[in-house]
C-alpha cells in the first residue's frame, strides 16, 4: 500500500447469481507502471475491471481508486470520476453509428465545451498516436479487429485520463496486431506516465511489458510479484498457468463420476 | 405437489420483480432532463428512424384496411339498405379502434424489434458498457431518446393511419361502389364527434406510443447480450407488446365508450 | 445523411400528422371553426324520453339548430328533464312551440323536432318548452291497436 498505489482492492468478495467470483480478493496495483493480472478464462479477470471502474459493486470488501472509495461513491459522482478512467474493452467497443472520427471526438464533445478546431486537432493526434489518422473517415464496421481496437485505444485516452485499463487487448490478434499492441501499450505508459492494468491469459506478451504481474484463480490471488519474481514462484498452480502444463492442479478433466460408470463398465449391467 | 406450488410461488415473484426493474428502469431513463443541445438530434435522429421510417408500412396498410372496411361495410349494410352509412362505420371503427390498435401493433413489428435488436446488439458489443465507462449515462444517452421517438412517432402515425383508412374507403365506397359522396362525408360527420371520438382514439395510440416503446428499449437493455438472447429479446418485443396493447385497448374501450 | 436532413424529414412527418389531424378534425368530424359560436340553452318536460341520448340531435323543421345537453329526472313529477343548447342565431322560437321525440326513418336514431307555435314572444335561456310529446312507443301503439282501443 502506502502513497505508490493507485489502486488498492482488500478482501473484495464478490458473487453474481450465486457463484461466488472473488473469494476475499487483496491487490495493489502502484502508480504509473504497468500491472497485469491474469488468470485462466472463467477467473473473473473482467469482472476485476468493472469492480475497478464501479460498474459492479461487490459484496464485501473496499476498493481505492486513487484514494477514493469507488464502491460507495454516488452515481453522480462516479461518472465525474470515471472521466479519469479510459477502458479498452475486448472487443473495441466503438459506436457502430459514428465514424472513427466522430467515436474519437465523443468523449470530448460529452465531457468538454472546446471549441470544434481543437477538438479536431487533438483528434488528429490521438489517432496519429495509434498510426490511423488516414483512417478516420471510416467507419467501425469497414476496420479489421486489430484497427478497430486501436480506434479504441484513441478513444479511451481522448481525455488524458490517469487511469487505462486493457481488457484482453491480445485476444484473438495476429502476431502483427499483438506487437504493435505492445508497442502501443507500453509506449503509452512511459510517455503519458498512465496507470496501466492489463488483463489478459496471453503470458507471454504480458510479462514482457508488465512491470508488476498478479495471477487470480478460483476467487484467489495465487502469486503476485514481478515478472521475474514469478517465473521462480514456488506455487505450483502458478507454475502450471504461466507454463500452460494441460494438467496440474487445475485438472484436465472437468469434475464427473468415475469413468467406469459412465461407459457401462461397473459390472452391474448387462 | 409441494415442488408445483413452490415453483408456481417463484415464478409470481419473478414476475413481480422483473415489473419492478422495468419500473426502475424507467425512472432512471426519465430522470433528468436531457441539455437540449445534446438532447434534440438525438431525438430527431430516433424519431427518424421510429417515425418516418415506419410511415410506409402505415401507409399502405391503413389504405388497405380502410378498402377492405369499404367492401364488408358495403356488403352488410346494403342488406339493410342504408350503405349510405358506410362513411360512419368506416370513420368510428378507424378512429377509435383499428387506427391506434393496429398501427401499434405494426409499431411494435417494424420500430419496436429493431428498438430491441439495436440496443440489444450494443450491448452485447459493449458500447453500452463503454458508454458507462466514458462517464455517460446510457439510459438517457441511448434509450431515453428512443422513449421519447416511439412516444411522440405513435400518435403522429396512427392518425395517419386512420386519414388513409377513411380515403382508401372511400375509394372503394364512393369510386367503385357508387355511395354518394355527400351522403359518404355528411354521415361520417354527423356522427363522429372529434373530443368523444378522434381526441380518445388519440389518447388510446399515446398510451400504446408509450407501453411499445417502453417494453421494446427495456427488453433491448435487459437482455443476454448473445444472438440467441437478442432473439429471444426481439420475439418478446413482439410478443409483449402486441398483448399489451390488445389487453389496454379493451381496458381502455370501457373507460372511454363504455357508457357506465 | 446530415442533421439538416433528419431535421427536415421529421418536420415534414410531424407535419404530415398535424394535417391528418386536422383532416380528421374538419372533415371526418365535421368539427368547424363556426360551431364554437354561442348557444342558449332551454329545458323541456317528457314522459318518455325513449331513445334520445346526449349529443343528440334537435332539429325544426329538419334543420338541425341544436344538440341534447342531458337528461335527468325531474323528482317531483316524476318526468325526465331534457336540456339542450339550441345555436345563438335562432332566437325567435315561439313561446308556444311543442318538442316532439321523433324517429328518422323506422329503426332510425331518435331526436327532438321542435314544431312552431304561433305566439310573438319567444324561448329564452333558461325557458322551458309549454308542451311535449313523449317517444312514440312501437310495442304500446302494437298493443293498443291489438286489445282494439
Amino acid at each position: 500500500m502506502g502513497l505508490s498505489s493507485y489502486i488498492s482492492l482488500k478482501d473484495v468478495v464478490f458473487s453474481r447469481s450465486g457463484r461466488r467470483i472473488f473469494n476475499g480478493v487483496s491487490v495493489d496495483i502502484p502508480r504509473g507502471k504497468i500491472t497485469a493480472i491474469m488468470g485462466p478464462s472463467g477467473s473473473g479477470k473482467t469482472t476485476l475491471l468493472r469492480l475497478v471502474g464501479g460498474q459492479l459493486r461487490p459484496d464485501s470488501g473496499s476498493i481505492m481508486v486513487d484514494g477514493h472509495p469507488i464502491s460507495e461513491l454516488r452515481r453522480k459522482e462516479l461518472y465525474k470520476f470515471r472521466e479519469k478512467m479510459g477502458m479498452l474493452f475486448q472487443s473495441g467497443a466503438l459506436f457502430t453509428d459514428l465514424s472513427v472520427y466522430e467515436n474519437v471526438a465523443f468523449p470530448m464533445r460529452v465531457h468538454t465545451k472546446l471549441p470544434e478546431d481543437m477538438i479536431h486537432d487533438i483528434v488528429l493526434m490521438k489517432l496519429e498516436a495509434v498510426g490511423l489518422r488516414g483512417a478516420r473517415k471510416l467507419m467501425p464496421s469497414e476496420l479489421s479487429g486489430g484497427m478497430g481496437r486501436r480506434v479504441a485505444l484513441a478513444r479511451s485516452i481522448a481525455l488524458d485520463p490517469e487511469l487505462i485499463m486493457y481488457d484482453e487487448p491480445f485476444a484473438g490478434q495476429d502476431p502483427i496486431g499483438m506487437g504493435v499492441l505492445v508497442k502501443l501499450i507500453r509506449d503509452l505508459n512511459s510517455s503519458m506516465g498512465l496507470t496501466s492494468v492489463l488483463v489478459s491469459h496471453d503470458v507471454k506478451e504480458s510479462l514482457s511489458i508488465c512491470h508488476y504481474a498478479c495471477i487470480i484463480a478460483d476467487g484467489k490471488v495465487i502469486g503476485t510479484g514481478t515478472p521475474a519474481e514469478l517465473q521462480d514462484h514456488p506455487s505450483e498452480q502458478v507454475q502450471q498457468f504461466l507454463n500452460g502444463h494441460p494438467d496440474g492442479p487445475v485438472p484436465f478433466h472437468y469434475p464427473s463420476s468415475a469413468a467406469a460408470e459412465d461407459f457401462g463398465l461397473s459390472g452391474g449391467v448387462s | 405437489m409441494i415442488n408445483r406450488i413452490a415453483s408456481f410461488g417463484r415464478s409470481g415473484i419473478d414476475l413481480v420483480i422483473s415489473f419492478g426493474q422495468a419500473g426502475r428502469f424507467l425512472a432512471g431513463v426519465l430522470s433528468g432532463v436531457p441539455h437540449p443541445a445534446t438532447g434534440f438530434p438525438l431525438l430527431m435522429k430516433q424519431l427518424y428512424s421510429v417515425g418516418v421510417l415506419s410511415l410506409a408500412i402505415i401507409v399502405v396498410s391503413g389504405l388497405f384496411i380502410g378498402m377492405v372496411l369499404g367492401l364488408q361495410g358495403y356488403t352488410i349494410l346494403s342488406d339493410f339498405g342504408s350503405e349510405a352509412a358506410i362513411g360512419q362505420m368506416i370513420a368510428l371503427t378507424l378512429v377509435r379502434e383499428l387506427g391506434p390498435v393496429v398501427t401499434a401493433l405494426l409499431f411494435a413489428g417494424r420500430a419496436g424489434s429493431a428498438l430491441t435488436a439495436e440496443i440489444g446488439l450494443m450491448k452485447a458489443t459493449e458500447q453500452l458498457s463503454s458508454m458507462e465507462m466514458m462517464g455517460v449515462d446510457p439510459l438517457r444517452r441511448v434509450i431515453a431518446p428512443r422513449l421519447w421517438a416511439g412516444f411522440i412517432a405513435m400518435p403522429v402515425l396512427a392518425i395517419i393511419f386512420s386519414m388513409v383508412g377513411i380515403w382508401g374507403g372511400m375509394l372503394v365506397g364512393v369510386e367503385w361502389l357508387g355511395v354518394f359522396e355527400g351522403s359518404y362525408w355528411g354521415n361520417m360527420q354527423a356522427s363522429v364527434d372529434f373530443w368523444d371520438d378522434v381526441v380518445n382514439g388519440v389518447i388510446k395510440s399515446v398510451v400504446f406510443g408509450f407501453v411499445c416503446a417502453w417494453i421494446a428499449v427495456y427488453q433491448g437493455y435487459d437482455c443476454v447480450p448473445t444472438s440467441a438472447g437478442i432473439s429471444s429479446a426481439t420475439t418478446k418485443t413482439v410478443v409483449y407488446s402486441s398483448l399489451a396493447v390488445l389487453g389496454l385497448d379493451f381496458v381502455l374501450t370501457a373507460v372511454m365508450f363504455g357508457n357506465f | 445523411m446530415t442533421q439538416r436532413t433528419t431535421d427536415i424529414t421529421v418536420g415534414l412527418f410531424m407535419l404530415a400528422g398535424l394535417a391528418a389531424l386536422l383532416f380528421l378534425a374538419l372533415q371526418v368530424s365535421g368539427l368547424s371553426p363556426k360551431s364554437a359560436k354561442s348557444t342558449y340553452t332551454i329545458y323541456a318536460d317528457f314522459n318518455d324520453t325513449g331513445g334520445i341520448t346526449p349529443r343528440g340531435r334537435v332539429s325544426m323543421a329538419g334543420v338541425t339548430v341544436g344538440t341534447i345537453d342531458s337528461i335527468s329526472l325531474n323528482k317531483e313529477t316524476f318526468q325526465a328533464r331534457v336540456a339542450m343548447s339550441i345555436h345563438g342565431d335562432v332566437d325567435n322560437i315561439p313561446a308556444d312551440s311543442a318538442a316532439v321525440i321523433r324517429t328518422s326513418g323506422l329503426l332510425g336514431e331518435q331526436y327532438i323536432d321542435i314544431s312552431i307555435g304561433g305566439e310573438m314572444d319567444s324561448l329564452k335561456e333558461g325557458d322551458t318548452f309549454y308542451s311535449t310529446q313523449s317517444a312514440m312507443n312501437i310495442e304500446r301503439l302494437i298493443s293498443n291497436f291489438a286489445s282494439g282501443k
